[in-house]
């Protein structure tokens, strides 16, 4: 055994508004340049939906994540060490940006300075790659908002594997639930093992997986071998880059941006000590529904006396443990069973974690039973298929999502008896197996959501790390070439990139 | 002239590749790149791409082992000089055809795909358009060597080759009377030595053979000054295949 510790984190999809502040923020903060601004480090989909890049839980289509060979080892989807460097020429299962949609900005401009005009001047789009202008913009980041296009197109969805999905068609039973992606920071990260350079790599004392922008040479392997598309290729720089769950951040005891801004306080960090060296064997066992449990296996309870004697000797420090016995991500993961990986069947043990959303109830006769002594609805009958939330988050097991949802409709119905009737429901409790107790604390971080439960950060140790009076007087974060003075404003290396005039047609 | 084109100016492009090539990794390593533009447009570029790179990588086997081989290593072999310019021009043939015909759909993308030529740096179309033209002209000396299939003329090169590279100075006086067409693609060749750490051409360097040979798939780096207790596994990287 060997244990490690990361920052891990958990999305409260039942309070997600869509409001992409998060998204915002983020982009704001780390894509706001050329190359990548199409890239969206964190982007809020509307399921059911296709999704961005387009059909990306497809892995039919784009060999992500990881297939178990026959032999039960593990090797990424798109193949082993040498079908990958056979396709370095051009990368077979790497989108194209349309896949993603081709960024655009508008002639802003024009609206100021169009001269008289018998019709009102508008701002056309234009391409940010070729600077040409856009006649009609067929896709963007998030075309499929709150349902938008026709259903025969979002019906696509991965996610409706094994659902009749026909009747979702129809106005009268449609559903819909917000998506909010990140990179999931996985303990068995296919981009990391895709990188012919060795560039990209996993952090040992907080699980962060990062990309050497210096090492990177763009092979584009990654962006093919990560699941869930969140490593994007700079066509402007030629490298390769993904959320980097806002390590400078994280390092000082914050939350990330996406989390920080967050308006629904949907987002959760916590830390999670996990075994190492049972890594490889949980993300093989044979069957895809085991995945789920199999990742649970691998966390570790930091309340178990041996567990810390063994993280301290592994290097983890005293605070973090402290923090990782506090962690809202262990709460909600382990004690509740209420938060799923996304898509555990990647086999990537992603590290960014979802509680399922509840939905009204399908059948109208039956809503009145809702909160009404303690009653609940069967959660089958809810307007989400339980099937399309279990095929996101665990493999198509139902039978977890199903628990949690009742444990979630448990606490509204204990919470309204107790506030609303004054009563405590012990018997609403006890039938999803909890202590009023437990509702108690499930209402405070899952309902209330206090700052300082939501985010329980230790700063990193950086004295373990680096001499820091070496530090002193020493520059900060930069892009290129750190506190080099050797380098002046030309390169002989690189030439700048191309500015493109935007010139604004006059129609 | 000769010498100095012959002579010298080998000695000049060996350096600024060399010392060009250590001070861009040294000093700007993050300009260090394929400089890929599959992403966006992925049309053209597969059947265009792999063709070129195998053909490319032919020639340049072909080179260098035909180019810097001791003569006496291929007689001790009993490899006839005959035999070794037919393979060359056979081989090479076919890979440099293979080669220039990728490259030409390379070109072709790169000049009128609006996409591709918008985001291409002049030295990313001038070092294209100078490599097709070394292709052409390499192609072009099959003709003059198929008039001399003997071998007698390919031992110049040789000689020359092996020449520079042991400080032969004498060495631009083995080539004085080859064909003009060699002569030409000698120089291209030495002028693409040159400008090789200026451009993308930088990314062959680092061509991920590694990769073939990493323990297992992920990598996990630490940056604790002490290292943490050994165990029964390597720390660095811990084997998922």
């Amino acid at each position: 055994m060997r244990v490690r510790a990361q920052i891990g984190k958990v999305l409260n999809l039942d309070k997600c508004i869509g409001c992409h502040t998060c998204s915002v923020t983020c982009k704001n903060v780390w894509t706001s340049r050329d190359g990548v601004e199409y890239a969206w480090f964190n982007n809020v989909e509307t399921k059911p939906g296709v999704g961005y890049p387009k059909d990306w839980e497809n892995q039919k289509r784009w060999s992500g994540g990881w297939e178990r060979t026959r032999g039960g080892g593990l090797q990424p989807r798109q193949g082993g060490k040498w079908r990958i460097l056979a396709n370095i020429f051009a990368n077979p299962d790497l989108p194209e940006i349309d896949d993603y949609y081709e960024p655009f900005d508008f002639d802003y401009d024009h609206l100021q300075s169009a001269p008289e005009m018998e019709h009102f001047p508008t701002a056309r789009p234009r391409s940010k790659i070729t600077g040409e202008r856009i006649e009609k913009i067929e896709w963007g980041p998030n075309w499929e908002e709150i349902l938008g296009g026709e259903f025969s197109k979002r019906s696509q969805d991965y996610n409706f594997e094994g659902v009749q999905k026909e009747i979702y068609g129809e106005y009268e039973n449609t559903f819909m639930m917000y998506l909010p992606r990140l990179c999931e920071h996985c303990l068995n990260p296919t981009c990391v093992a895709s990188c012919p350079s060795g560039a990209i790599y996993k952090r040992e004392e907080d699980g962060v997986v990062l990309i050497d922008q210096e090492k990177c040479r763009g092979w584009r392997m990654c962006v093919s071998g990560c699941p869930y598309k969140k490593v994007y290729y700079n066509w402007s720089t030629g490298k390769s880059e993904k959320c980097t769950f806002c390590y400078p951040r994280i390092e000082s005891g914050q939350p990330t941006v996406c989390s920080e801004t967050c308006v629904g306080r949907i987002r959760y960090l916590g830390v999670m000590l996990y075994d190492a060296d049972a890594i490889e064997k949980a993300a093989s066992v044979p069957s895809e529904q085991d995945l789920y449990g199999a990742q649970c296996g691998l966390f570790l309870d930091p309340h178990d006396p041996a567990v810390q004697e063994l993280a301290l000797a592994d290097g983890v420090p005293e605070d973090w443990i402290e923090a990782a016995k506090r962690s809202p991500v262990w709460k909600m993961a382990m004690d509740w069973k209420v938060a799923f990986p996304l898509h555990p069947e990647y086999r990537t043990l992603p590290m960014v974690w979802y509680v399922p959303p509840l939905s009204p109830i399908q059948n109208a006769a039956e809503a009145g039973l809702i909160g009404h002594d303690g009653a609940m609805p069967d959660v089958r009958n809810l307007r989400i298929p339980l099937r399309y939330l279990a095929n996101m988050l665990t493999a198509g097991d139902e039978e977890p999502v199903a628990h949690a949802l009742e444990r979630m409709l448990a606490m509204r119905a204990y919470m309204r008896a107790k506030t609303v009737d004054g009563v405590i429901d012990e018997g609403v409790a006890a039938r999803v197996g909890l202590q009023p107790s437990d509702i108690e604390a499930m209402y405070k971080v899952m309902a209330l959501a206090d700052y300082e439960d939501r985010f329980v950060i230790p700063t990193t140790h950086r004295e373990v790390v680096e001499d820091a009076y070496n530090l002193r007087g020493g520059c900060g974060f930069t892009d290129g070439n750190g506190c080099s003075t050797g380098v002046s404003g030309g390169s002989l290396f690189a030439p700048k990139p191309k500015k493109y005039p935007s010139p604004t047609e006059v129609f | 002239m000769h010498n100095i084109l012959f002579g010298v100016y080998p000695y000049i492009a060996l350096t600024v590749l060399l010392v060009g090539s250590i001070a861009r990794y040294e000093r700007d390593p993050f300009t260090w790149k394929s400089g890929s533009s599959q992403l966006l447009r992925r049309r053209q570029l597969r059947i265009g791409s792999v063709l070129f790179h195998v053909g490319v990588l032919i020639v340049f086997a072909g080179h260098f082992v035909g180019l810097l081989t001791p003569i006496w290593i291929f007689d001790a072999m009993k490899i006839g000089h005959g035999f070794k310019q037919v393979m060359a021009v056979a081989v090479g043939g076919v890979a440099g055809v293979m080669a220039l015909i990728g490259g030409l759909i390379l070109l072709h993308r790169r000049l009128l795909d609006p996409r591709v030529r918008a985001t291409s740096s002049f030295a990313d179309t001038a070092i294209l358009l100078l490599l097709m033209a070394q292709l052409a002209l390499g192609l072009g000396t099959i003709f003059v060597s198929l008039q001399h299939l003997d071998g007698h003329e390919m031992t110049k090169f040789m000689a020359w080759a092996l020449g520079i590279f042991t400080f032969d100075s004498a060495a631009a006086g083995y080539i004085a009377d080859v064909h003009l067409l060699f002569k030409i693609h000698l120089v291209l060749g030495l002028t693409i030595f040159v400008l090789f750490p200026f451009t993308r051409l930088v990314h062959m360097l680092s061509a991920p053979v590694r990769f073939m040979f990493r323990p297992g798939f992920q990598i996990v780096r630490s940056r604790r000054r002490q290292r943490l207790p050994k165990r029964s596994r390597t720390q660095q990287t811990t084997a998922a295949e």
